[in-house]
């Protein structure tokens, strides 16, 4: 059965918002300074600046505890159809007329490139704030943080490795055709391992703003699994129904999302190559990409400045809707009419050979909760989190790793011990149309993919391969 | 810039630091890529920064900043000050180092022909010629060329006297050809996957490389494996080339002897070690023909791993890994040098940039080749029955580094010492010690090759490195063959 509408609701009222960290008025004196030494046709800038900061923690202390700061820029030139691409942290007049000459010089050195498309002139962006002072974290502050995941270890005879990070970005787009976008972000994340002799529990969380995580919650999350998890055992591999909690699902999805792309078809590296328009997936499988999501994060434009667009990626299994940077949609109008094709303000800065993918993934969920989905499994498989997946074949979506800290054996209804982690080996494709149970989304953050809004799957026949050792 | 790198070091330790270091460096990045006869991409990056590491009442903090002015510098000792401050607040041992002598020196890494001094129009010619060889191949769908140059300069600098400036250059290139059919996407790459052939080198890595000579053989494979069987799934013998051997040495012993893995130190991320403290020279890695040693010497060769000092100023060293099966050593810091009892690092800390911290990584990690003559053809003669494989394209392996399972690019049965039938799609896979226990043939070093792995990732926030890896193609008895697609 098709999934009834059902986005996340939005978090709680943020914490105070920050004044600027990038002043445009500094941005366009730079473009200024950069158009004024520039010879070619057309010339964009890109500007990055900010900071961040990583407290690291393993053996129940910190080990680790760095930060920087750093503005880069980065200037794109366009000659005669030629293009190339130049970038500094220096920002001194000498050695931004010394970027802008290398870009040119890159540029000149190059055969006209026929599909090139002008740069784009001003757009219009709806404003988007995702900068919030609780983000801000003081290197005390941190340490208070690493503390306290550490004092539940402590207190549970565990041994507690993670991270508590931090990072303040701002970025700006100008071009010498009038475009200026300007975008802002904090971040904050947590992550912690709890250990025991011979098991281990595993939470992660990230938000722009530090006042939506709860460090102890995630904290005390590992720590009951890896106690839950004590004295696994070794089933035998074969295909078992699992439950794959959101930060497995979200590393197994990020390798479809690369092939969501208009440039990916045309280069028929794509698993969609051939199958846009077709039921691929069940019924109950929706995708959709939204920046704008309130639980999502990033730049409301793409490496051109184009604004991004709201796409309907799969919707009941059929694959609707995929990404296209502006050059992309004009060579796919080109070479195939017969696929609608429109800039969606997805694409990569240019010149780049990926063209284009959607990056703030919203799959739609169910109403049940993780507790009520075990509750359903009568013998089953619960998986905390994935580790080392790799791509084994690129047009079944056949992907490869490893289940890793807090895999469970379901037993009518409740996780019944902690089992010896698989390998799998498991088809992208199959897999969503193997879906028993959505649970609710939430954003959740892995280690092998971006972030994204994704609920709990229940799905029936995963495929575990082989055993390891522990 | 080096006085800018003194001033920090000072400003650390008038500020209360019982230790610091710290690196200043410039850097310089080119890369170009094309694609289906078009440019892919034609970029070129500098960047320049320092990072302070600081050790106060036993705890690190570091700071990095792009700001190279005297404000920006000290800003960033007070800061790596602080850190390291509140990083004592949650201390689990106080941090002591191995001792070492504060070397000072200025070395560059050899390069005959300075690849930023080539033109742009020589490099593309030579990538545009091997596309269109590829393409001319009917049924390549899709063909990928690319180039990159890195080049670092860094002033190392301890508060207990090393004064060290080292210039590295690095290039790489390679290409791969894509054939898409009904349903399936084929794919084969030279002379390796991962961008192809990665070293110490200048622009004369490109000429040594062959890649317009090999453009059309690897592409005819590419379209043929369409026709080719499915590897079958068997548990037999199996011949690796070099290239797969290089991952495979990278996964499944690089990761694991690294100390700072041994001791928990990645396991919120990269993971731990099955090699605890225990098993160091108690335990049978391999089988007699296995040797291995960590060696960052420029005598071992121009690898990613070669250099003069590693990031805290300790002397580019040789390690025995793994001598006779026998495993024999670790990767070591000055810290974790000093934790486990060993008198002295064997300098192993590299960090990825001017503003990462240090971590244990990879130097050449290298299996050394057989001693008596053995050829690659005369290994395949000498097999009755097995599958060879070639070119990674795939690799996973657990977090303790002892399950893993790697799929490559082509396969081949062999049959009485003959090649019969080419195989798509090949995989194998397996446990860690009863995989290099079942070794029992390996080429000998005039097939040997320093393969660079440019791309291992490790550390929050992450850090991606560049590791070599000397390999040669060898034999494996009773591997599980065919694995990954087994239904």
């Amino acid at each position: 059965m098709p999934a009834k509408e059902n986005l996340p609701a939005p978090p709680a009222l943020p914490s105070d918002p920050l004044s600027p960290l990038l002043d445009p008025d500094f941005a366009r004196k730079l473009l200024e300074q950069t158009l004024a030494v520039a010879q070619a046709d057309a010339t964009e800038l890109s500007l990055h600046t900010g900071s961040s900061a990583l407290t690291r923690f393993a053996n129940n202390g910190i080990h680790q505890n760095v930060a920087e700061s750093q503005t880069t820029l980065s200037i794109r030139s366009v000659l005669g159809g030629r293009m190339a691409r130049a970038s500094t942290n220096r920002l001194d007049p000498a050695s931004i007329a010394a970027t802008v000459a290398r870009a040119e010089a890159l540029a000149r050195l190059q055969t006209p490139e026929p599909d090139l498309l002008p740069m784009p002139g001003p757009q219009r962006y709806d404003p988007l704030a995702r900068s919030f002072a609780a983000s801000l974290l003081s290197p005390r502050e941190r340490a208070e943080f690493a503390e306290a995941m550490v004092a539940v270890a402590r207190r549970d005879q565990l041994n507690a490795a993670g991270v508590v990070a931090n990072h303040r970005a701002a970025q700006a787009l100008l071009n010498s055709q009038g475009l200026e976008a300007f975008y802002e972000e904090t971040g904050a994340e947590y992550s912690v391992t709890m250990q025991a002799a011979d098991s281990s529990g595993w939470a992660k969380a990230t938000s722009t703003d530090a006042a939506q995580l709860d460090f102890v919650a995630g904290a005390e999350t590992a720590a009951r699994k890896a106690r839950l998890s004590a004295n696994p055992v070794e089933l035998p591999p074969g295909r078992y129904t699992v439950i794959l909690e959101p930060a497995a699902v979200l590393d197994l999805l990020g390798f479809l999302f690369w092939d969501f792309g208009g440039l990916a078809i045309l280069d028929q590296r794509s698993f969609l190559t051939g199958r846009l328009g077709a039921r691929l997936f069940g019924e109950n499988i929706q995708f959709h990409d939204d920046v704008r999501h309130p639980l999502q994060s990033g730049a409301p434009f793409d490496g051109e400045g184009m604004p991004r667009q709201r796409l309907t990626l799969v919707e009941n299994g059929v694959v609707k809707e995929i990404a296209y940077a502006r050059q992309t949609a004009e060579r796919m109008r080109r070479e195939h009419p017969e696929i609608p094709a429109a800039p969606t303000g997805h694409g990569f800065p240019l010149p780049n050979e990926y063209g284009e993918a959607p990056l703030n993934i919203i799959m739609q969920g169910g109403e049940q909760s993780l507790e009520q989905m075990i509750a359903g499994v009568e013998h089953g498989i619960l998986v905390t989190r994935l580790w080392y997946i790799r791509e084994v074949d690129a047009y079944k979506k056949l992907l490869t790793g490893m289940t890793r800290d807090g895999t469970f054996l379901i037993e009518q209804g409740r996780l019944a011990r902690g089992l010896r982690n698989f390998r799998f080996n498991q088809s992208m494709v199959e897999l969503l149309n193997q879906v028993e149970a959505l649970g609710v989304p939430v954003r959740s953050s892995g280690e092998e993919s971006f972030d994204m809004v994704v609920p709990p799957l229940r799905v029936a026949g995963f495929n575990f391969t082989e055993v390891t050792r522990f | 810039m080096k006085s800018l790198a003194q001033r920090a070091l000072d400003t650390a330790m008038q500020q209360g630091a019982g230790y610091a270091d710290v690196r200043l460096a410039e850097e310089r990045h080119r890369s170009f890529t094309t694609k289906n006869g078009r440019i892919g991409h034609v970029a070129d990056a500098e960047s320049h920064g320092l990072g302070v590491r600081a050790l106060v009442a036993g705890s690190w903090g570091f700071a990095a900043a792009g700001h190279l002015t005297p404000e920006g510098v000290d800003r960033a000792a007070a800061e790596a000050i602080a850190i390291a401050r509140a990083s004592a607040r949650v201390q689990a041992r106080a941090v002591t180092l191995a001792p070492e002598s504060p070397h000072c020196a200025v070395w560059v890494s050899p390069c005959r022909i300075d690849p930023f001094a080539v033109s742009l129009e020589t490099s593309l010619d030579l990538l545009f010629a091997v596309d269109r060889e590829l393409r001319s191949v009917s049924g390549i769908t899709l063909a990928e060329t690319g180039m990159e140059f890195h080049r670092s300069r860094q002033w190392f600098l301890s508060s207990e006297g090393a004064d060290q400036e080292q210039t590295r250059t690095l290039s790489g290139a390679g290409f791969a050809a894509y054939s898409f059919g009904e349903s399936e996407i084929q794919k084969r790459s030279y002379p390796n996957s991962f961008g192809g052939q990665h070293q110490l080198k200048g622009y004369e890595l490109i000429e040594e490389l062959r890649l317009l000579e090999n453009a059309r053989r690897v592409a005819e494979e590419a379209v043929a494996l369409h026709r080719a069987d499915q590897c079958p799934q068997l548990t037999g013998t199996l011949v690796l080339d070099s290239s797969q051997l290089g991952l495979q040495i990278h996964e499944s012993i690089g990761h694991p002897i690294e100390l700072d893995r041994v001791l928990g130190a990645e396991a919120n991320f990269a993971g731990g070690s099955f090699l605890s403290l225990d098993k160091l020279r108690h335990l049978r890695y391999g089988s007699e023909l296995v040797n291995v040693v960590a060696d960052a010497r420029l005598e071992h060769g121009p690898g990613l791993g070669t250099f003069a000092f590693d990031d805290e100023g300790v002397p580019a060293a040789r390690a025995d890994i793994i001598r006779a099966g026998e495993f024999t050593g670790y990767l070591m810091s000055r810290e974790t040098a000093a934790q486990i009892g060993e008198g002295r690092s064997n300098g192993c800390m590299r960090a990825e940039s001017w503003n990462r911290l240090p971590l244990i990584r990879m130097t050449n990690i290298s299996i050394l080749p057989g001693e008596r003559p053995l050829s690659p053809g005369e290994l395949l003669a000498d097999t009755d029955a097995g599958v060879y494989m070639e070119t990674n394209r795939s690799w996973s392996i657990d977090d303790k580094r002892y399950n893993f399972q790697f799929g490559c690019e082509i396969g081949w049965e062999i049959r009485h010492g003959r090649q019969v039938r080419m195989l798509k799609n090949p995989s194998y896979s397996g446990i860690t010690t009863e995989f290099w226990n079942s070794l029992d043939a390996i080429c000998s070093r005039q097939h040997w090759t320093l393969w660079g792995t440019p791309n291992c990732g490790k550390g929050q926030p992450q850090q991606t490195m560049g590791t070599g890896h000397g390999a040669a193609p060898a034999r494996f008895r009773n591997i599980k063959i065919g694995g990954a697609y087994a239904r």
